[in-house]
């Protein structure tokens, strides 16, 4: 296949960076898209050329690193994909392909593809956790879970915390990400003691990080690679009106 | 052989409590040193790394009210790769109330290990099994559970009782998410500060003693120092060294390489674990292989065709042309045969020249029969993700044509030595998770490795580094002090090393090199000629590198070849001891196996009269020093296992 | 001991104070959205009973004209004359306000979010037009009630003034001779409709009610109070227009 590639260059988080173009062939439709850009920066460093920066690292579609918003989309054409398991015989030969960073004001540019995803740190900083230091767990067995709870909680907290969520939204709003957290506490009751302490403290650092409000435009569930229910919104909702009520 | 290495002194776990093994644990506890809860916040420590061990380490000793150092690489350090693991973690509760107990996991782990690993620690780690179940449920990890709520768990990795917890395929994932919101809480609190994109790639050692570490800022270039009370280092394994592993990309042995090199014994470099169910390469542009998991051996049949370099299509092989080999030479186990000989068993059916796919490098996984016996949805209900996961990297859909699959190098048992307190040889410097050496012996059992991680990080190093902090406060080290000053400008000239070379060969180039090199060489099967042909060859390689790598652009920015390019300087140092290692293990022995030594039917044959020991290295810069420490087994007795 | 700059290029927002009131928790995102929802939720009851209100005329001048005598002497003698009409202005008038508060609020906070824009045009995977005009949709609407009142409330604009009895004012607006005022209404009622569509959902969502297993009820159910209203609405002048009514 041969492909050409748009793709956003940007020395650092000062430079104003730019779309490059570059002319791609023998791209093998069994590679993975990253595998691609592997290809073209093998390439680039015997040209004396910078070869592009992205992020990832597990390249098994968990870790949550990459990233890529690919043709408009984050993590590209395929649903509930990560663009490390994203594989070239999705695309055609002749494709132009446009690859930009995830673009948000809570997620500024380090390096090209690269962007600092820390806010998603500090929203969990805030309180995305049930304090139990170690040593202090009461038996396991002791506290049954409904398993219909128990599998919602879980639903909720496979979220990788990549990012597509954000880069989705109209709003670049960093709701599902919130949400999926406070679901997965909220659900169980481990998490039942802060909990309403925990959803106004993380909406509070969400905002203050940057990140823009949630309109329900649902772009975010569509594009989450692992398919993060939209009702963990919803339940956020729930949870801050209860905790504003008093 | 002597030219490759010298003998030392035996090196002893010094730490190690006597007595009944069941009250080691209690009495070192007892035995050891506390700090005085007000004294802590005087005492700092870095950790380096936040998988399972790292993270839950620094949470651990943030919430016990030191201060704390925590590095990682990525990002963030929830994306660290204990994220990956699939299967689950196992813990002697016996809910199942199915004979499982504490004796029982110990027993399973010791003899899995295939009588390489210690006893005490062993027993300790099962001990500790059943706290870490508590301590996760507290913090929220989603186990499965069944009807009633209960916590619900099944069999792994071939023992006799359901004893391992799981959340779906994702274990890992959610356990380190509790150990990371555990870190984040304690970030938020103040105990511990966050460095990701941060690089360990130097220990400072002064008058002997761990005191820090030099860190690469990965944004900025800056070369940072970072002094504290005591180093822990959580780092993971070295499987890369391969090139092509499950590991992340990340993965690299950096941070345990440059302790080994400042004097922290390095253990059974050699021990290696191969997984047999991966997806196989595709291509020359493969940049890491793909794990599925090893129940699709429960309803999948393993065969490749009779004859060699069949290339008909699977479907076109009529029944009597095909070779269920698992089937056919272990009647028994049939494809249900432990990791390392199902992996062996693979390479062997391809050297003959019937593996299938790109290169030959393949052996069919089908599921026609299943299908047929179970019907496609029986089948699309416990495996329906697996197929997908797989069809998504393939394109090929194994309702319609078997799988094709290929081992690939999983995890690493050997690591820095540590004794009974995971401490290395260098005080001050702890070591923990896959990054020691301590538990697994020769080989790992399904499902332990985020036992090891959690145990090691939640309950064992807080517990025993506190003995070591006793001792302080510590002699205040200056940024100016001469050893540390050696060691940043040691960092600082290695870059500009790489970065002046500006040869003609990509990083990349040369860690697929010596990748394919250790592969074959020093993979699933070892010979003595084999593996000093592969020194030789790292040697030419290492001295190519250093003269033809090509590193572009500048240290003053996010660079990530030349990141890559130290990783693989340190990994060319670290192949030829394994090479060293394998080549001195004239044993076979859990994920060891060497040509020479196995049984009439082709078998691992160990040697317990000659290696029932642990082989602990030191550096010297040229052949290195081993030190054996002798392996005593009271309470379990050393067998040959067979699965025929 | 030498310390890098934080990985971010910007100063790391600070963790706001957790000791805000409950009047603050709703100027959060989450709670501005709460509040759109409610205004919103009150403008559709008035906009229902305002639907009902406007079908009077197909029971001919007489009771349209008392129904609208009605409003304004409704509770009389027990309260003064236009107390009930001028307390329901008073609650929409506010509702209004909020409404546009809070959107205007989080429009900027979205557009903050996202300083630099894709160059790809961002694919909307969820294809429901509604929800990605409901900012340029809200201000057309604002515009046609702004209009409305002019027109059928104060008379400014209507051909016979504001003093003319309603019926008259009606039938005169939208004769035949006036087929584009007709025109305007609709397209506009029209407008109002495909915003009440996502609106209705949204305020679901947003209070907290939302459930997977719920969507497709409150999507249906959006949808239909959406579309009746607009029939309702449309009704009226297309009626007149075409001589039904007259």
């Amino acid at each position: 296949m041969k492909l050409t590639l748009k793709i956003w260059r940007q020395k650092n988080a000062a430079d104003e960076g730019r779309m490059v173009s570059y002319e791609i062939d023998d791209v093998s439709p069994d590679m993975s898209f990253l595998e691609m850009l592997d290809v073209l920066n093998e390439r680039l460093i015997l040209d004396g050329e910078d070869p592009v920066a992205f992020d990832h690292d597990c390249r098994e579609g968990i870790c949550g690193m990459c990233s890529l918003v690919i043709d408009g989309t984050p993590h590209g054409p395929e649903k509930a994909t990560t663009t490390c398991q994203l594989h070239m015989r999705k695309f055609k030969d002749g494709d132009v392909i446009t690859i930009e960073p995830w673009r948000a004001r809570a997620f500024p540019v380090v390096k090209d593809l690269v962007v600092d995803r820390s806010a998603f740190d500090r929203i969990i900083q805030a309180g995305g956790y049930v304090s139990a230091p170690t040593g202090s767990a009461p038996e396991a067995a002791a506290i049954p879970v409904p398993k219909e709870d128990a599998n919602k909680a879980f639903d909720a907290a496979t979220c990788i915390g990549c990012g597509a969520c954000v880069a989705a939204c109209p709003n670049a709003s960093a709701m599902l990400f919130t949400a999926a957290k406070i679901t997965h506490l909220g659900l169980l009751p481990q998490g039942q003691p802060e909990r309403y302490d925990r959803v106004v403290k993380m909406v509070d650092q969400m905002d203050a990080e940057g990140f823009g409000g949630c309109t329900n435009t649902g772009e975010c569930t569509a594009v989450c690679p692992k398919g993060i229910p939209f009702e963990t919104i919803s339940r956020l909702n729930a949870d801050l009106l209860k905790a504003s009520r008093g | 052989m002597t030219e490759l290495f010298t003998e030392g002194a035996p090196v002893e776990d010094t730490k190690a409590p006597d007595g009944p093994i069941n009250e080691r644990w209690d009495k070192r506890r007892f035995g050891g040193k506390l700090v005085n809860p007000a004294n802590r916040r005087k005492l700092s420590v870095i950790v380096v790394g936040t998988g399972l061990a790292g993270g839950s380490a620094a949470a651990t000793l943030g919430e016990l009210g030191y201060q704390v150092k925590s590095f990682c690489y990525q990002d963030s350090p929830r994306r660290a790769h204990s994220i990956a693991a699939q299967g689950g973690i196992n813990a002697a509760k016996n809910y199942r109330n199915d004979g499982d107990s504490i004796q029982r996991l110990f027993y399973d782990t010791v003899k899995g290990g295939d009588y390489r690993s210690r006893e005490s620690n062993v027993y300790r780690l099962a001990q500790v099994s059943v706290e870490i179940i508590d301590q996760c449920v507290a913090q929220g990890v989603p186990f499965a559970r069944d009807y009633g709520g209960l916590l619900d768990t099944r069999s792994f990795g071939g023992v006799q009782v359901s004893r391992t917890f799981y959340a779906r395929g994702q274990t890992g994932q959610q356990l380190l998410l509790g150990a990371y919101q555990a870190l984040e809480r304690q970030i938020a609190a103040g105990t511990v500060e966050m460095f990701s994109r941060h690089e360990m790639l130097e220990l400072i050692v002064v008058d002997g003693v761990a005191r820090g570490i030099v860190a690469r800022d990965m944004i900025t270039g800056e070369i940072e120092t970072h002094l504290a009370d005591a180093v822990v280092l959580a780092s993971g394994g070295y499987g890369n060294v391969f090139f092509l592993s499950t590991n992340a990309k990340g993965c690299n042995v950096t941070a345990t390489w440059r302790a080994h090199r400042k004097g922290a014994l390095f253990a059974n470099p050699c021990y290696t674990q191969i997984h047999p169910t991966c997806i196989p390469q595709s291509g020359e542009h493969q940049s890491k292989l793909t794990l599925m998991s090893e129940s699709l051996r429960n309803d999948g049949r393993v065969w490749v065709p009779v004859k060699k370099g069949d290339t008909r299509k699977p479907a076109d092989i009529p029944e009597d042309e095909r070779d269920y080999y698992l089937e056919r030479i272990y009647p028994s186990f049939g494809n249900l045969v432990p990791r390392d000989i199902a992996s062996r068993a693979a390479k062997n059916v391809c050297d003959e020249g019937r593996g299938v796919g790109p290169g030959g490098l393949g052996v069919y996984l089908d599921f026609a029969d299943a299908i047929q016996r179970l019907g496609r949805d029986a089948v699309a209900a416990k495996y329906g993700n697996l197929f997908e996961m797989y069809e998504r990297i393939t394109g090929e859909d194994p309702f319609e044509v078997p799988m094709r699959i290929y081992p690939a190098v999983h995890y690493t048992m050997g690591g820095l030595w540590v004794d009974y307190d995971l401490q290395s040889t260098i005080p001050g410097l702890f070591v923990i998770g896959e990054a020691n050496f301590s538990d697994h012996g020769a080989n790992r059992l399904g499902a332990s490795a985020l036992m090891q991680g959690l145990a090691d990080g939640y309950f064992v190093l807080p517990n025993t580094i506190s003995d070591y902090l006793a001792k302080g406060p510590f002699e205040k080290i200056d940024e100016d002090h001469e050893a540390v000053v050696e060691a940043r400008e040691a960092v600082k000239g290695r870059i500009e090393k790489l970065l002046s070379i500006d040869g003609d060969r990509t990083p990349d180039s040369f860690h697929r090199e010596l990748g394919a090199l250790m592969w074959e060489y020093c993979g699933m099967e070892r010979t003595d000629a084999g593996l000093r042909k592969a020194i030789d060859r790292i040697r030419e390689l290492r001295e190519e590198f250093w003269t033809r790598v090509k590193v572009p652009g500048e240290n003053e920015e996010l660079n990530q070849n030349l990141e890559k390019a130290g990783r693989i300087a340190d990994f060319f140092e670290l192949a030829e001891l394994m090479c060293i290692d394998a080549l001195h293990r004239e044993e076979s022995c859990g994920g060891h196996f060497r040509a020479e030594s196995q049984t009439p039917d082709g078998e691992a044959l160990r040697d317990d009269e000659r290696f029932a020991y642990v082989a602990a290295w030191e550096y010297t810069g040229g052949a290195p020093v081993l030190h054996k420490e002798a392996l005593e087994y009271e309470y379990v007795k050393m067998t040959q296992r067979s699965y025929k | 001991m030498s310390r890098s700059t934080p990985v971010a290029t910007r100063p790391r927002p600070k963790t706001p104070s957790p000791a805000a009131g409950p009047l603050k928790r709703y100027r959060s995102s989450v709670g501005k959205k709460a509040v759109m929802a409610v205004t919103g939720a009150i403008l559709v009851l008035f906009l229902i009973a305002h639907a009902i209100g406007n079908l009077k005329v197909f029971l001919g001048r007489e009771d349209f004209d008392h129904y609208s005598h009605w409003l304004r002497s409704v509770g009389e003698p027990a309260i003064p004359h236009r107390t009930f009409l001028t307390a329901m202005e008073v609650v929409l008038t506010v509702a209004v306000l909020l409404h546009i508060w809070a959107a205007i609020s989080l429009a900027r906070q979205a557009r903050q979010a996202r300083p630099v824009r894709y160059a790809a045009r961002p694919k909307a995977h969820e294809n429901r037009y509604a929800t990605h005009v409901m900012r340029y949709g809200g201000i057309v609407v604002l515009l046609f009630v702004i209009w409305h009142l002019l027109d059928l409330t104060f008379g400014a604009v209507n051909p016979k003034g504001g003093d003319a009895q309603p019926y008259d004012k009606v039938i005169a607006d939208f004769d035949p001779s006036r087929w584009y005022i007709t025109l305007f209404y609709v397209v506009a009622v029209i407008l109002v409709g495909l915003h009440l569509r996502h609106g209705l959902f949204s305020a679901v969502q947003t209070l907290g009610w939302g459930r997977q297993r719920r969507y497709p009820a409150v999507r249906l159910a959006a949808d239909v109070v959406a579309a009746l209203l607009v029939i309702g609405f449309v009704s009226v002048p297309v009626m007149v227009t075409i001589g039904v009514l007259n």
